[in-house]
């Protein structure tokens, strides 16, 4: 649920997600749900050379399932305040 | 979910877990992401020549291996000569 709500935060930031097949998008993050399943707007291929499947795409909605990675800038998170919060979620799951 | 709502009617281009790439009109899908297109064509990308259209008609595509949903610009798409586009085929999703 932590990273759920984490992603949430990040709700319009433009963030670049990579996938397991290494395909890698960048866009403005519309949405997020609990499988973490990304709705991305506005998006660009990171190699449009490689890959020119994307040419005619505005916005894409990417299965939780294949993220590999989540890449976002150092100022979208506030470290101390995740770490609180994952351990503050740690204690709780060990009641 | 982070939805798909808004792309139902619309012509959408879906990345299956193989690589695959298919482009039909969205006319339903549910929270595992099962989708069912209309008119569906599948892309097939090589480098050694341009783009095959291959038409396949009215897919039921079951929500796991569904990697990537995306909402083509018509617009766009039409100004785009595929039969000039040469590229490696997406690779599959690998864990």
């Amino acid at each position: 649920m932590l990273i759920f709500s984490f992603f949430k935060t990040l709700t319009d930031q433009v963030i670049t997600v990579e996938l397991k097949n290494d395909l890698s998008i960048t866009g403005t993050l519309k949405s997020v749900d609990q499988f973490l399943n990304i709705r991305l707007d506005g998006i660009s291929v990171e190699d449009p050379e490689r890959h020119p499947h994307m040419l005619a795409v505005k916005n894409c909605f990417i299965r939780g399932s294949v993220v590999r990675y989540v890449r976002m800038a150092a100022r979208s998170v506030d470290t101390t305040l995740l770490e609180d919060a994952t351990r503050r979620e740690a204690k709780e799951a060990k009641k | 979910m982070a939805s798909i709502e808004s792309y139902v009617d619309h012509l959408v281009q879906v990345i299956l877990y193989d690589g695959r790439i298919i482009v039909g009109k969205l006319k339903g899908y549910d929270p595992r992401t099962n989708l069912i297109l209309a008119d569906c064509v599948e892309r097939e990308y090589s480098l050694d020549q341009g783009v095959e259209m291959i038409p396949l008609g009215l897919y039921m595509i079951k929500g796991d291996n569904v990697a990537l949903v995306a909402e083509l610009d018509e617009e766009k798409d039409s100004t785009i000569d595929y039969t000039e586009i040469k590229a490696e085929p997406l690779g599959e999703i690998h864990h």
